[in-house]
Order: C-alpha cells, then structure tokens, then sequence
C-alpha cells in the first residue's frame, strides 16, 4: 500500500497553563492510522488518552497549547483554521463519546439533531431527503422502529440506545474516520457487546478508521489491530495486539494486564499497581512510571527513556529486552510510595 | 465447604421483595404505578463467606443490597441477621444491631463528609461502642494500619486522597464496629484497573482475618467471580441462576447468565477471535412492564410459548436456575457438594 496513511500523528502535545507555567498533559505521541483498521487507546484516568485525541481535533478551551503534526489524509490538522476543521469534523471524521446523553440536545428530536448534522455539511439536501437518510442511519444501527424513533427525544432513549443514535450521527455523513472515546463504558456488559459489535461491523461494511479510546483491556483486546498504551502524557507500549498482550516488555503494560481479574484469576491474589499516577503538576524526574516500578534503577529516574522496537513491540523503558527475555525479576519499588 | 455445613447462616434472606409506587400525584387523584424492583429473592450466607449479586443496571441488586440493611423497607419478606428477624423492628431496636450489618458505597467522595478529617469521620462510627478517648485513638490508628494506609492519612481531609484510598476509609469505617456483614455495593467500580486489584486483595485479606460475610454487589462479572464463594444472577428483580462460583461460571445453565458470560470482553485478543458469542438482542424490559412468564424471555435465544405463560421457579438445589429449559447441572458429586442448608429459604 503506497496510500497516505488515513491519519498520521506525529509527536503530538498539549499543554495546559498550571499555577506555575504550563503544564503537558500530552507529552508527543505518534501514531498511524490506515483505513479501515482499529487502533485502541488504553490507559487509566489521567493518562491523557483523551486529551491526546481532543487536541488533534481543536476541540481543547483555546488556552491549551497544542504543538505537533497531525495529518489527516495528507492534511495537516494542527493549526488549521476553525472553520475548515469544522468542515472535517461531523463529515470526514466523527465522533463517539461515553456519555450519549449529555452529547444530544435535551430539547431536540433524535432524528432533528442528525437532520441537522446531514444538512450542516450538505445544504443543498431537502429536509425530506435528509429525513429518509436519517431513517436509514438509525435502522443501519439496529434500532427498531426507525420511524417512530426519529421522532423521540434523547431522554426517551435506553443508554444502548442512545449510544446507536449518538454512532448514527457519527456516522451520517459517511465519515472516513472515526473516534470513539469510551464509547461503551456507560454500557451494561450485554449491551457493550452489541455496541462493540456493532461498531465492528460498520467499520468492515464502510472501511472506516477507527481510534478506539478506552481504559478496558478488554474491549480493546477484542476490536483494535494495532494498541498503544499510554501512561502519564505518553505512548509506553505499542505494538499489534498480539504483540502488546503476549509479548508484553513494559512494566506498565505487564501491571494492567496483572491487575485485571479475569475469569481465570480465581485463587490467585491480583497484582496490583503500587502507588498513584503522577500528577501532571508534579511528574517525576525520569521515566514518570518509575516510582512505582518494580524493575526500577537509579537510571530510570534519571532519564525518560524513547519507544524502542524490543521484539515484535516498541516500548519505551530502559531494561525492556531484560523484561522481554525473562532474565529480571521485579522488587519493591525504590521510592516509597502510599498504598492507594 | 464443610464450614457451610456446621455454621448456621449469618444472613438468611428470605422471599424478599420490594415494590415502589411511582408515578402518583400529590393529591393522590392519579393512581400509582408499582415498580417491582426485588421479587420474592432468598438467599444465604456464611460467616466469613461471600455472595456475590450480579446483573446489570435496573436488575434490583442495589435495592436488594438496601432492603437488607433496612435503609429503605422491604415489601414483603424477612431478613435475619444471626437468627434475628430484623425486618420488623423500629428504628431504636434496630439501632444497636446496626453494628453487626455495615455497608460499603461506591463512590467514597460522597460517602464520606467533606469537611471531617478522616479521624473524626471514623469516630463517628466508633460512638456506637462508647470507648474512651485513648481507646479509640488506638483503635483509629489500628483500622487506618489494617486498611494499608500511612497514619498519617488521620489528620486528612477526604478531597486530599486519592479515589481508591478513599474507598479504603469507606471499608476502615464498615469494618470499625466489628460488623458480622458488610454490604458491598460496587465498592470498586470507579477505580482504576490498578487500584481495583489492589482494594479487591485488601476485601480479601480482611475477610480471612475478620471473618465478615461479604455480600458483594457488582456488574463486573470477572470481579464477582473473583471475590465470591456462590453468586445470584439477578434479572429484572429475580435471581435467575444461583450457586457455587466456580459451578456457575464453568458451567453456567441460565441462558442468560450464558450470555453475560459470554458478552464480558476477554484481555486476550487470540481467545477473543475464537470466541462463539451470544449476543443478546434488545434492551431490558421496563420494570414498570414486565413481560408475562418468565421476565427474560423477551431477550431469550430458547424462548418457547411456555415462557410466555408460566413463569419459572428458581429450583432447590445447589446449582439453581429459573428457566423452562436449562442446560442440565453439572454432574451429581458437584451437585451435592454444596449442602441444601445454603440453598434458597424454606418458603422458596
């Protein structure tokens, strides 16, 4: 494949302004994004997973900073003026967030608000036209009753359902990436499954890209190709989903994955993650997961090492080839940290 | 198991339900709706053991875990907490037993005052056992240590600590009176993933050593499987399939415990290409509405015409279910492994 790559971020960061200066909340990412594949996002609160996805898009208060490339189809994001990235967003790229009902007017018919976004990006549609298209979007999103549907308000709604409306819209301009931040944590587990699969069909039947933004191994274990784990502002891990999860060489990963009870983990004591992230005020000198690492040297708070290719992943922590071959145990961490 | 076997149940759950009216005006000129969001659920448990109770929103296991407590009042049906019914007792007899029945929430942040140090927020608890000062320092410094926290967490304001030390202070108060059962209620479903684990081994450890009967409520199935000895999979107010952990989650019977099973995503992306699904179709019914016979056979892939005009009883054996058509047990030894003591109540 010769094609540009569908979306291509390239040491993406954005900045807040703190008590003292500003304050990186994401500290250069990369990632690349072809067409109709998944990449998944993983990371706990604060990691910056969102605001990572919320910078390219120019959807950040207009005091973050944002610096970095992010080309969509060849077009450079960052810095483009308001007007043409609202051109792209809702047409070219759409978006799913977690929270359906607060993304929908309270006051507005479903079927108004996607009426709305169909007519926003094409004028010359009669509202009648725009009317049938919206009738199909909800029916291509297995909501029964199209018709009637169109007609209700979001509170009228299940949160499933909601969710289908919220991809719908997402989806009304026939978009060639999509984003989903969270989109099915809100969710009942039966109710995650038929979003996910969902969403994983409308990406096969449409060739969509997908960013999948989510805290849950799970869910990204099942729908992304390609994962990128980040920690603290950064991308620690990434790899192909099989790699990132059986070949995993950082520390982090190895801890979420550890720290996950899963359906076999009966018997076994969890291994949970000593400490708390750092604050994004207060980030340690070093390799911000350091202090609550096991496999930490005094290097380690010294420098914050680079992504490396280890293997089939790249991470980016100084003694991943020992992680990777077996040859280190973990100890205690060397800075006492509280139990959390 | 044999410890199920000589000790009596700690708390019996007997044919508990609980209806609300909604929907009724001031005036009471527009009759009331009744929502039944707890049906006729019985269960037991041991000192020192755990029940888990999972289902997803709107299923009655929050409702559930608050008629146990009696923080809101059952409708019809007795809870009894060592042999003592404490259904209906009034709120000053009730007081002193409140002691052995504690309840943990989710979200600390607005379970715990604002505007007490974490020292006088577990004093409140400790008035109940009336210490004198020295005592309950040393007590309060003795609950923060077996919670895993630094002493010096006492002089702190809850907005100082971090999400999973505060659900710690949470399970310091529950714990401080020497509680025979702790309620928990999604103790650990705001946390991160890291700090689940560690809350969850804390749950475990202070178990094993205080032997506290547990009833857990979650909608995580995975942590339900890994803090509960039985577990009751509720729908739509009822427990649909109860039994031994283990004996549920290998070979679940209920088909929809089969498909919340099979809907949780697996961290494993190669197990997870291979996965056969049963994906369910539609929405919970409102409860408002129920459907006739059994209430999930609206969802239901074995749905038959009988579904629709009887409603299933949950059986009384060790691996129950409530379905016409269930997978069969798993073989007899399981079966009676679990004694029938811990099985639903007599009435059930």
């Amino acid at each position: 494949m010769t094609a540009a790559p569908l979306l291509e971020i390239r040491d993406l960061r954005a900045a807040f302004r703190g008590p003292s200066g500003f304050v990186e909340a994401v500290r250069g990412v990369d990632f690349t994004l072809n067409a109709g594949e998944v990449l998944g996002i993983v990371g706990e609160s604060g990691s910056g997973k969102s605001v990572a996805m919320m910078a390219l898009l120019q959807l950040l208060p207009a005091q973050a900073r944002v610096s970095g490339s992010a080309k969509f189809k060849g077009r450079e994001l960052i810095g483009m003026p308001q007007r043409q990235i609202r051109h792209i967003l809702g047409r070219e790229i759409g978006c799913i967030f977690q929270d359906p009902l607060s993304a929908f007017n309270p006051v507005l018919t479903i079927g108004a608000q996607i009426i709305e976004a169909i007519r926003l990006h094409d004028r010359k549609i009669s509202k009648r036209a725009a009317l049938a298209q919206t009738i199909d979007l909800l029916a291509s999103v297995s909501i029964p009753e199209p018709e009637r549907r169109a007609q209700q308000y979001p509170h009228e709604f299940s949160g499933g359902m909601r969710q289908r409306a919220m991809i719908a819209m997402a989806l009304a301009n026939n978009p060639s990436l999509l984003i989903a931040d969270e989109p099915t944590t809100a969710l009942d587990v039966t109710v995650q499954a038929q979003i996910l699969d969902l969403l994983r069909r409308l990406a096969q039947e449409r060739d969509i890209g997908m960013v999948l933004i989510t805290h849950d191994l799970g869910v990204v274990a099942s729908m992304a190709r390609d994962i990128s784990v980040m920690y603290s502002g950064r991308v620690v891990e990434t790899g192909s989903a099989d790699s990132v999860f059986y070949d995993t060489c950082h520390p982090y990963t190895r801890g979420l994955i550890a720290a996950m009870p899963s359906l076999e983990s009966v018997g076994t004591l969890l291994t949970p993650i000593d400490g708390t992230p750092p604050s994004i005020f207060d980030r340690p000198q070093g390799c911000s997961f350091a202090p609550r690492c096991g496999y930490a040297l005094p290097a380690c708070h010294e420098t914050d090492p680079e992504l490396r290719q280890i293997g089939t992943t790249r991470a980016a922590c100084l003694r991943a080839e020992e992680i990777a071959a077996g040859t280190v145990r973990p100890t205690a961490p060397l800075s006492e940290s509280l139990p959390v | 198991m044999s410890l199920h076997n000589l000790t009596p149940p700690v708390l019996d759950v007997r044919n508990l339900s609980k209806v609300f009216p909604i929907g009724s005006n001031l005036l009471g000129t527009k009759p009331a709706q009744m929502l039944q969001a707890v049906s006729d659920v019985s269960f037991r448990v041991a000192q020192g053991e755990t029940f888990g109770l999972v289902g997803e929103s709107g299923c009655g296991k929050s409702t559930l875990g608050r008629c146990i407590l009696r923080l809101i009042d059952p409708t019809q049906g007795e809870v009894l907490l060592a042999g003592t019914d404490i259904t209906h007792l009034n709120a000053a007899e009730m007081r002193p037993l409140r002691q052995d029945l504690q309840i943990v929430f989710q979200d600390p942040m607005s379970s715990l005052h604002p505007g007490m140090t974490i020292r006088r927020i577990l004093a409140e608890g400790l008035r109940l056992l009336k210490l004198d000062a020295q005592t309950e320092a040393a007590r309060i410094a003795e609950l923060i240590s077996l919670v895993q926290l630094p002493a010096d967490v006492a002089d702190r304001y809850p907005h100082e600590l971090s999400g999973g030390q505060r659900q710690r202070i949470g399970i310091a108060r529950a714990i401080s009176v020497n509680p025979k059962v702790i309620v928990l209620d999604e103790p650990v479903s705001a946390l991160d993933v890291s700090i689940q684990a560690g809350l969850l081994n804390l749950l475990r450890s202070l178990q094993e050593r205080l032997n506290i009967a547990y009833v857990f409520i979650a909608h995580d199935l995975s942590v339900v499987r890994y803090v509960s000895d039985r577990i009751g999979v509720m729908y739509l107010g009822r427990i649909v399939e109860t039994g031994r952990a283990s004996d549920l989650f290998d070979n679940p019977r209920h088909p929809y415990t089969q498909a919340l099973l099979s809907a949780i995503p697996l961290a494993d992306p190669r197990a997870e290409r291979k996965r056969a699904r049963t994906v369910l179709e539609g929405d919970l019914p409102s409860p408002l509405n129920p459907p006739s016979g059994c209430s999930f056979r609206t969802r239901c892939p074995r749905a038959r015409p009988l579904c629709a005009a009887e409603r299933p009883l949950l059986e009384d054996t060790a691996h129950a279910v409530a379905c016409h058509f269930p997978d069969p047990a798993g073989t007899e030894a399981t079966a009676r492994a679990t004694p029938s003591t811990l099985q639903t109540g007599e009435g059930a």
